[in-house]
């Protein structure tokens, strides 16, 4: 095992080290790296223009999380309703497109989205004859990319507690005289919310990061801060500043994991607790 | 589905219904259009291969699947081997701090772009011409770490005392390994490795921040994205046909080996 944890010391411990530590440096003046302490870089970062690209991730990002999360909570659903032999087909293919190169399902967005693509084309066909919407280089394009891409993930990550849920306990709830959504809200969503934060996480830390969606659905202006750490490196070439930014969304990553934790703690205890009350 | 009313049963089939829709339409276009003589969505001008036969004589597309095939190979290889000593390394001592869990669980939740930026970072600082094998580097980083966790989700159900069994009757700890401990697993580092290949083949942020200047070291992903960034080519939808049958292919067979993983 030496072999293996030397090849992730060297190769992702010191360079990530390595990106913190830049963050610290000042940008040389022909682009390169002077070797001055300094905390500007985190202060460029709350910067207004820079903040408002960070908040504007966040909301993209949380956007497509919680429309990745209804619908992937409606499939998981219904697959866990459906007859047993079915399901692991169905689950199946609800995964099956993920493993599909990512560039290529994004680009399957452009066919559909751009202005004479499929969507303007069955427009046409229903009669419209007006200008061609434009639909791609929106923010909506990106959301329905990102939505698109980790869909599959948040089926998966739903099916794993909705599949395990004791029907006994839907049904002892009915039996009390709990409505259908009362007992969805108040059995049903508690004990399968572990599944659901799992897969929210998945998607918004995916999401806020991400630099390919926002390039090729968004257009070439339209920025998030995968994009604009991109940019510092490959093009302004300021690397501290760019590692500063790396940071700052390394620092939300680890926030928004620490929620997950809490969540699957505090529900751990929940479906203990039910378990408990069905045995008695 | 049985014992609930109808209507509710129907909805649960029109929710399925729909989300296959989202799911496959998009893809089902693109598979359609690589086989439609005039290339474009607009309209059907009838079946034709032609941008089939366009790719095979597209030596910049033929030059970066090369450069693909050989960084997933050797990455594979590598990460095969070394990520199944450490699964190996670490079930068999059931004792592991969490620093040590972190570690190997780290490279599949970082962010592609930060682990792309401090490679560059790390290569540029040591000086390093960056090119295919910056990327193969790079990889089995990523690469080792799966093939790790899918062989220890092998190894959790695996007798250890069989081991010493064999030990105790004299086998040396290769033959240990080669006779009672591979078969065992050999489905399972098999899926990792087809796993690992996939992941390789497909990765496009690293390996575009590690190859360095030049087109030499092109990879098939960069050389996708730098076609759709011009828009819409015909020759793309031939050629993501093919990549997403091989992908899916690879996958379905690491899935077959594997069984159980999927629902996890």
């Amino acid at each position: 095992m030496a072999p293996a944890l030397v090849w992730l010391t060297a190769l992702m411990v010191v360079p990530c080290a390595l990106v913190l530590a830049l963050a610290f440096f000042r940008r040389g003046i022909y682009g390169g790296i002077d070797y001055t302490f300094t905390l500007e870089n985190f202060g460029l970062v709350f910067d207004p223009l820079y903040a408002g690209i960070f908040l504007k991730s966040a909301r993209i990002a949380g956007t497509a999380t919680l429309i990745a999360v209804v619908i992937g909570y409606a499939a998981a659903y219904a697959i866990a309703a459906a007859p047993r032999r079915w399901q692991p087909v169905f689950l199946f293919f609800a995964v099956l497109p993920f493993w599909s190169n990512y560039l290529i399902r994004t680009y399957a967005w452009i066919v559909l989205l751009n202005r004479e693509g499929l969507i303007t084309q069955l427009l046409r066909w229903f009669g419209y004859t007006g200008e061609p919407p434009s639909m791609l280089y929106t923010e909506g394009a990106v959301i329905a990319g990102l939505v698109y891409n980790y869909l599959p993930f948040v089926i998966l990550a739903c099916y794993a507690p909705l599949s395990r849920l004791n029907p006994e306990l839907a049904e002892a709830s009915r039996d009390l005289g709990a409505s259908a959504a009362t007992t969805f809200r108040r059995v049903i969503l508690p004990l399968t919310l572990p599944g659901i934060a799992a897969g929210a996480v998945f998607v918004f830390v995916l999401s806020i990061g991400n630099f390919v969606t926002p390039a090729l659905l968004g257009g070439g202006r339209f920025q998030m801060i995968g994009n604009l750490v991109y940019d510092q490196f490959l093009t302004a070439n300021d690397w501290p500043f760019g590692a500063a930014l790396a940071m700052a969304l390394i620092a939300i990553m680890l926030l928004v994991l620490m929620a997950q934790a809490m969540v699957a703690n505090r529900a751990a205890g929940r479906a203990a607790q039910a378990a408990g009350g069905t045995d008695g | 589905m049985a014992e609930r009313p109808p209507a509710t049963r129907r909805a649960l089939w029109l929710v399925l219904g729909l989300v296959f829709a989202f799911l496959y339409i998009p893809i089902a276009v693109l598979v359609a259009l690589s086989f439609n003589e005039g290339g474009l969505p607009t309209a059907w001008s009838g079946f034709s291969l032609k941008w089939y036969a366009s790719l095979a004589n597209n030596s910049a597309i033929l030059s970066a699947a090369l450069n693909t095939l050989i960084v997933a190979l050797i990455s594979t290889a590598v990460a095969t081997l070394l990520g199944t000593l450490l699964a190996i390394g670490v079930e068999m001592r059931r004792q592991y701090g969490k620093g040590l869990e972190a570690l190997i669980f780290a490279p599949m939740i970082i962010p592609d772009i930060v682990l792309a930026i401090a490679l560059l970072s790390f290569f540029s600082m040591l000086n390093l011409t960056m090119g295919l094998h910056t990327i193969i580097l790079a990889h089995v980083v990523f690469n080792l770490a799966f093939v790790c966790s899918v062989v220890r989700a092998r190894l959790k159900s695996f007798d250890w005392s069989i081991v010493e069994a064999s030990a105790d009757l004299g086998a040396s700890a290769l033959t240990t390994f080669r006779r009672v401990t591979l078969p065992v697993i050999a489905p399972a580092v098999i899926a990792g490795a087809l796993l690992a290949f996939t992941l390789s083949v497909d990765e496009f942020i690293i390996a575009f921040f590690t190859a360095g200047a030049g087109r030499a070291s092109t990879t098939l992903p960069m050389q996708i994205y730098a076609m759709i960034r011009f828009g819409i080519t015909p020759e793309i939808n031939a050629l993501a046909t093919i990549v997403m049958a091989v992908s899916i292919t690879a996958l379905t067979l690491s899935q077959r080996l594997n069984r159980g993983m999927i629902g996890q």
